[in-house]
């Protein structure tokens, strides 16, 4: 799906990085593909009680618990489309991992860290904090998350 | 050279680790026995295998500090330098230089350290300018008496280099009696060869064929671990001839012996006469000591592998997941019904369990690791007080699972603070009291039934109940009127509130109001409960109880509308059925009574935010399970039924969940989360 201008960009720039794209309700977001573990179909999540209201619950993966964040009540957005396309994706830092539920994965793509528009300009509100910028594909607008950020805040 | 040994620093960390806490240990015991020469013997071994080590590593500021310990220490040992407070205080002082070395060498690599101050000050003592010396007069005199008869032991050691006690003596004499003639051997083991600790006990295994090996130096444990260096020394009590053992011996692949010798029993028995006052001085002094000269004399060679604590955690999370596929197994088996895949699910189910003991077993390590290095704080914290302190260990081989080891050292270091800071008066306050000088303070293990019990005790002034009851009045953490109402054990709970400290005067040891609740809150976070008993004027007593393992546990399954829990066994006292109609309330607070006790009963749904109306059926189940000294009842919608499950931990994103102790992947695959009833309420 990858158009051949991203293509030759990508391979100019030492800069390029490659992503996940992903759908949350109507807006697209993105995370850089090395941070992404693995995408799996939705699981049976168990609702954990007295958890931060963005944790869905914890899922089994392959014997290691793992929490799942719901970024649709973090960023206020109502999930969308069907419950076949959802995913989970699953990152690791260090020694922490997490999934996070998507309502679709759209492709793996490079962006050239040119075509990255500072957050500022973009987002003023407070969850500008978990966003690194807004990356421009085509018409296409990628918002690109700090993973890393977006898991410190939920450690509280 | 040092990149060539890189492979052997972990194992050389680990052994010098265990070297400096016995030298800690050992230097202690000398402290309070000066005139025990064991001891010394211990720790020159000790320094002296340390400065072998090091120096093989390449690590010269270390091997040259243990050096001129070394040197301090032969002086001791042979009688030159008395053993005073100063000297002691001053290896004491290397010993912490080791130990900084060592971790800087763990954390950075780095093995260079200027100890010229230390080697200054050692080198002093060792020409005999100390002042100490001087100083401690009195002690020198006490030595004298030692002094006289050593230029005689010193002698006899140099023949027969071992330690004799008078049970030592009397088996020897008997042997001579009985026609054994006794042995002296010298034994080479050639440099070249690679697992000295095998030639060693091959070198046993042929004497014991024929005769009993009274003694070695080192002892048989060091050889059996190889601590030793090409040689080894043994006394032989045999029928034998001296040229058939000669032989016997030589015909080991690497072996030689150096030197054999019948030995004289007259001049062991002129020792004797020196070591046997020492030796009765021993036991009428410290009950320690004489229990544990027996126990070290019944150590016998046994064969042991040192393993990567790593491994033993996979092993242990592979067994998990075997006991969770067997509770899988067995579901398929209950609906099944087949009769010869229901007996292979028993024979599995056998088989596992055992394999679960084992490999828990393997993870047990004696809480002595922990309890060893409290001696030295206590004595360092005793002096910095002013206080006189008898601390006594009691338990110490209890055996707890590798990783409560590793988390319990903490809340005890707090505990026996506290002890020594708030719990034991002032000298003049115990005389006036007319209390003995010396304060006690206890720190006890021991094992009882499927948990551990930890304990700190002391003799001091007790806990004054109306101390911190105006304390949190004052705090603003309780009102007048509660603080009537409240009981005793209520108020003793009082002390593990963050930031409550009933310490008058704030010391540089505690009273800064963090302590207790940071003790409890670790105590918790390991499936413990940490209970306070004290009596006013007689002192207090901190106990803690802990599970034997963490990973695998029994619990109840327990469900509340859609929703699957698991209650850990050790938290249920029992389960019943409770009519709608015996339900109570008192002070918007619903109770039951059973066997005439009043419980407190909570909804499970309510605790957990589970949404919708409560299921008001006319008959209830209630798990009663005790949280401290107290029973609640928790009602349930259905009791599934008990369960082995093996915890998981949430992670860290999920940390600190109150009423949360972590999650079990059930035998469907599901997540279930297990409920901590100490954090639930």
């Amino acid at each position: 799906m990858e158009t051949s201008i991203d293509r030759e960009r990508g391979k100019e720039s030492m800069n390029a990085i490659q992503v996940v794209a992903f759908q949350l309700g109507n807006e697209e977001y993105a995370v850089d593909i090395l941070k992404v573990q693995e995408i799996n179909r939705l699981l049976n999540i168990t609702r954990v009680p007295r958890s931060s209201e963005f944790i869905e619950g914890v899922i089994n993966l392959r014997g290691n618990i793992i929490p799942v964040i719901n970024l649709h009540k973090k960023f206020h957005l109502a999930s969308s489309g069907d419950t076949n396309e959802k995913r989970i994706i699953v990152f690791q830092f260090d020694e922490v991992k997490a999934g996070i539920i998507v309502d679709k994965v759209s492709e793996v793509l490079q962006i050239n860290s040119l075509d990255i528009e500072d957050t500022a300009k973009v987002y003023s509100s407070a969850d500008a904090e978990s966003i690194t910028g807004v990356a421009k594909v085509d018409d296409r607008l990628l918002i690109l998350l700090d993973l890393e950020k977006l898991l410190g805040v939920e450690v509280l | 050279m040092i990149m060539d040994m890189s492979q052997y620093l972990d194992v050389f960390l680990e052994e010098s680790k265990e070297h400096l806490s016995s030298l800690n240990a050992q230097l202690l015991e000398l402290e309070k026995n000066p005139s025990d020469s064991s001891g010394l013997n211990e720790i020159f071994r000790a320094a002296h295998t340390l400065k072998g080590m090091s120096s093989t590593m390449g690590l010269n500021d270390l091997a040259d500090l243990t050096h001129h310990m070394e040197n301090v220490l032969a002086d001791l040992k042979s009688g030159i330098l008395a053993v005073n407070s100063q000297v002691v205080d001053i290896l004491f002082k290397c010993f912490d230089r080791l130990q900084i070395m060592i971790e800087n060498i763990e954390k950075t690599n780095q093995g260079e350290f200027d100890n010229s101050d230390l080697i200054a000050i050692l080198e002093n003592i060792k020409a005999g300018k100390t002042e100490a010396a001087a100083l401690a007069e009195k002690e020198v005199v006490v030595l004298s008496s030692v002094e006289s008869v050593v230029p005689e032991s010193k002698k006899l050691n140099t023949i027969y280099p071992f330690d004799f006690n008078e049970y030592d003596l009397s088996v020897l004499r008997e042997a001579s009696g009985r026609d054994f003639s006794i042995l002296h051997l010298r034994v080479d083991v050639d440099p070249g060869c690679v697992m000295k600790a095998v030639r060693a006990y091959m070198v046993f295994k042929v004497l014991e064929e024929e005769g009993e090996v009274t003694k070695s130096l080192p002892s048989s444990q060091e050889l059996e671990e190889g601590k030793f260096e090409g040689q080894f020394e043994v006394l032989y009590l045999t029928h034998l001839t001296k040229d058939v053992v000669m032989q016997r011996v030589n015909n080991i692949s690497e072996v030689k012996v150096a030197e054999i010798n019948e030995v004289n029993l007259d001049n062991l028995s002129g020792e004797a006469v020196m070591d046997a006052p020492v030796t009765i001085d021993r036991t009428t002094d410290n009950k320690e000591i004489s229990e544990e000269t027996p126990k070290a004399q019944a150590h016998k060679i046994k064969q042991t592998v040192r393993v990567d604590i790593e491994r033993l955690d996979q092993l242990m999370n592979l067994v998990g997941e075997l006991v969770m596929h067997k509770g899988r197994l067995e579901q398929i088996g209950a609906t099944e019904k087949m009769s010869d895949l229901n007996e292979t699910i028993e024979q599995i189910d056998r088989i596992t369990t055992d394999l679960q003991s084992v490999v828990m077993k393997v993870r047990m390590v004696p809480i002595e690791q922990v309890f060893n290095r409290f001696p030295r704080m206590v004595r360092d914290l005793a002096k910095e007080l002013g206080k006189e302190v008898n601390f006594l260990i009691e338990g110490k081989e209890t055996e707890l699972d590798r990783t409560v080891i590793d988390e319990i050292g903490e809340p005890l270091v707090h505990l026996l603070r506290n002890a020594l800071d708030h719990g034991l008066e002032s000298s003049k306050e115990r005389l006036d009291r007319g209390k003995p000088l010396h304060g006690n303070v206890v720190l006890r293990a021991r094992h009882e039934g499927n948990n551990i019990y930890i304990e700190v005790e002391d003799d001091g002034g007790g806990i004054q109940v109306h101390k911190i009851v105006n304390k949190a009045i004052e705090k603003g953490l309780l009102s007048a009127k509660d603080a009537e109402q409240m009981t005793k054990e209520e108020v003793t709970e009082l002390l593990f509130t963050p930031g409550f400290s009933t310490a008058t005067n704030v010391t540089d040891v505690s009273g800064r109001g963090v302590g207790l609740d940071v003790v409890k809150h670790k105590i918790e976070s390991l499936s413990g409960e940490i209970f306070v008993d004290s009596r006013p004027g007689f002192g207090t007593r901190f106990r803690i109880k802990l599970p034997l393992t963490l990973a695998i546990i029994q619990a109840l399954m327990v469900a509340v509308k859609d929703e699957i829990y698991a209650i850990p066994l050790s938290s249920v006292d029992e389960t019943t059925i409770v009519a709608n109609d015996d339900i109570k309330m008192i002070q918007n607070q619903e109770v039951i009574t059973l066997r005439r006790s009043v419980l407190p009963l909570y909804r499970l749904a309510r605790l957990i935010d589970l949404p919708g109306d409560l299921d008001e059926n006319a008959e209830k189940y209630v798990v009663v399970v005790r949280k401290g000294d107290r029973q609640i009842g928790l009602v349930v919608d259905t009791l599934i039924g008990q369960q082995e499950i093996v915890i998981k931990s949430l992670g860290r994103l999920l940390v600190g969940i109150s009423g949360i102790a972590g999650a079990i992947v059930a035998g469907d695959g599901n997540v279930r989360l297990i409920l901590d009833i100490t954090t639930l309420f």
